[in-house]
């Protein structure tokens, strides 16, 4: 079996196309998820600055969003999307989606990372004189970073099977192949390349997250 | 010592913790006065409300009445901003020792003054002059993982030094470290104490702790304070229960009391543990049983102490006494059912 030149470069696009929808859209996730996970621990009852009120909003619109199966979110939020993008197909506009399904889910990972900061750390600081902020990029920040870049790895995993539900909607990428050449045409072998890449990818990440973890993680000997 | 100044003053300190269901309360109007050069020692039994207490001294809890008084000024009536300047000159060691596992020891270190906003090269200067002090200089681009716990306690000591600070706060800061251990990092807090004039505040839940580097001790039970005195004159003169049972120590463990009378003599030095039983023995004619007896170091004195039945025959309780009195060691009773 031999493609042709044509489905190589289709094949080579797509997977360009989908590390970029991947990458652009965890950047611009974290952007937004880091902060609100900050926040999440910041002002909960027994953070540095219990905010009950702020914490319990944001919970809650974090819980909302996180519940809604990205598929329908993609759906519900095109009109967004063509504010934002100005197209509701191709590679950008997918990003849009997946910044908002990613987003909440980066707070949710960012938050379990941080409250796994001892707490005798945080009190050591504030004995110290630490203020808030200090706490925040001082200790529990760097403190946290192994766990976060394994963290980091699972989200950008997770986006990258989000990528693939975007082919259904004009999305682009290995996701669209798939779902163009799969779904619509059964020209299975293309599918199936176009998923071992998506494979192949996964376990790049994934193994390079826990490596990258373990290299900065001073707490193993 | 009454020339020396106060440093920390409590007074009618409390603090009661609004629990799941209930409240609760840890301290109950605490007053005490700390001064300036000393190190004091509190003691208590888990859940007394010691860590609580510390944890009110730099404003950590604040307290629910009350004030403290640091170097002159009300932590009370300090803005936020003022407070955490103040914490500054206290410093605080923990028996976790609660270092920053993603940082060096130098970094560690070099932490509070980072904090302070002193210049990088010139904190990590100063870390490496106190990495010196605690002797550890071959330590300084190790991790905390890479140390044993009591070179991490020595690393926090030095963090806890960093910024000059006048009060070293010390929350059970040997409860994690076997004996050896305990003993050099007691003898490090001593040394800094002299030679750097810190005065130091010992939490601890061990007697031996408080015997060994402490000039004045609190005895906290039950949120209050049980008593407080020059660690010597609680020895040889406990006023409380909970003071005689952190006294007795060892031999809580040793004697089984079954509701007899003891009484337990104190007397000065090493050399007078065997003069005593002998001169005892011939003084009263009959052999006196002893149930327990040690000698131990209260500053730079020995006191010998010893807890002995009590003769049940009236007569024979009379010979003790006088000679005890004829040879003035101080004597009091413990009954069994106090414990
Ligand atoms: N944050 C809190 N909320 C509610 N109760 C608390 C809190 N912190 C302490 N307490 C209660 O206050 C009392 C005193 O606790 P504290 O930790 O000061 O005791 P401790 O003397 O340090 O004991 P240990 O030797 O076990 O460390 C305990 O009854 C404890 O349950
Ligand atoms: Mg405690």
């Amino acid at each position: 079996m031999s493609f042709d030149a044509q489905t190589v470069q289709m094949l080579a696009v797509g997977t360009l196309e989908t590390l970029y929808m991947i990458f652009a859209s965890a950047v611009m996730a974290y952007v937004i998820g880091l902060p609100l996970g900050v926040i999440l621990v910041v002002t909960d009852k027994d953070g540095i600055r219990p905010m009950p009120v702020v914490n319990q909003i944001l919970g809650f619109i974090i819980n909302i969003l996180r519940s809604i199966p990205f598929i329908i979110l993609l759906i519900m939020i095109l009109p967004i999307t063509r504010a934002i993008a100005g197209t509701t197909i191709g590679v950008n506009a997918t990003v849009v989606p997946l910044v908002a399904s990613a987003a909440p889910y980066i707070a949710r990972m960012i938050e379990s990372a941080l409250k796994e900061v001892d707490a005798g750390v945080i009190e050591a600081a504030k004995s110290m004189g630490a203020s808030t902020w200090q706490i925040i990029y001082k200790v529990l920040l760097p403190e946290s970073v192994p766990v976060n870049l394994m963290g980091a790895a699972i989200t950008v995993t997770t986006i990258l099977g989000y990528t693939a539900m975007t082919g259904f909607t004009g999305g682009g990428g290995l996701g669209g192949i798939a779902v163009n050449y799969g779904y619509y045409r059964y020209e299975t072998v293309i599918m199936l390349v176009s998923v071992v890449l998506l494979i192949v990818i996964v376990q790049i990440i994934q193994a390079a997250g826990v490596k990258l973890s373990r290299k900065c993680d001073k707490r193993i000997r | 010592m009454s020339e020396r100044n106060t440093i920390i003053e409590l007074s009618h300190l409390g603090k009661e913790f609004q629990g799941k269901d209930a409240k609760v309360r840890a301290l109950r109007d605490i007053n005490l006065k700390i001064e300036a050069g000393e190190i004091f020692g509190i003691i208590g039994l888990s859940g007394a409300g010691k860590s609580t207490l510390v944890r009110c001294i730099n404003f950590l809890e604040t307290p629910t009445e009350g004030d403290v008084i640091f170097d002159g000024r009300s932590l009370k009536s300090l803005t936020e901003k003022e407070l955490r300047e103040a914490r500054r000159s206290m410093g605080m060691i923990f028996q976790q020792f609660n270092l920053l596992a993603q940082r060096n020891v130098l970094k560690n270190i070099s932490f509070p003054l980072e904090i302070a906003g002193v210049p990088k090269k010139q904190a990590l200067e100063r870390a490496k002059e106190l990495l010196e002090i605690v002797g550890l200089s071959d330590k300084a681009r190790s991790y905390p993982s890479q140390l044993s716990g009591g070179q991490k306690q020595r690393v926090a000591i030095a963090r806890a030094l960093a910024g000059n600070p006048k009060v070293l706060l010390c929350d059970e800061a040997t409860s994690a470290l076997d004996p050896n251990t305990t003993n050099s990092i007691l003898q490090l807090l001593k040394e800094i104490n002299q030679k750097y004039g810190i005065t130091i505040i010992i939490i601890t839940h061990e007697m031996k702790v408080v015997e060994a580097v402490c000039d004045r001790v609190a005895i906290i039970d039950q949120s209050q304070i049980a008593e407080c005195g020059p660690v010597s004159e609680v020895f040889h003169n406990p006023k409380s229960q909970i003071g005689r049972h952190f006294i007795l120590g060892d031999a809580l463990k040793e004697i089984s009391f079954d509701n007899q009378l003891f009484y337990r003599i104190i007397f000065d030095g090493l050399e007078a543990t065997e003069p005593v039983i002998a001169k005892m023995a011939l003084a009263c004619k009959f052999p006196v049983n002893i149930a327990y007896a040690s000698t131990k170091r209260i500053g730079d004195k020995a006191v010998g102490q010893m807890v002995i039945q009590v003769p049940e025959r009236d007569e024979d309780r009379q010979k003790v006494v006088r000679f005890l009195e004829t040879e003035r060691i101080p004597y009091e009773e413990v009954e069994g059912n106090e414990f």
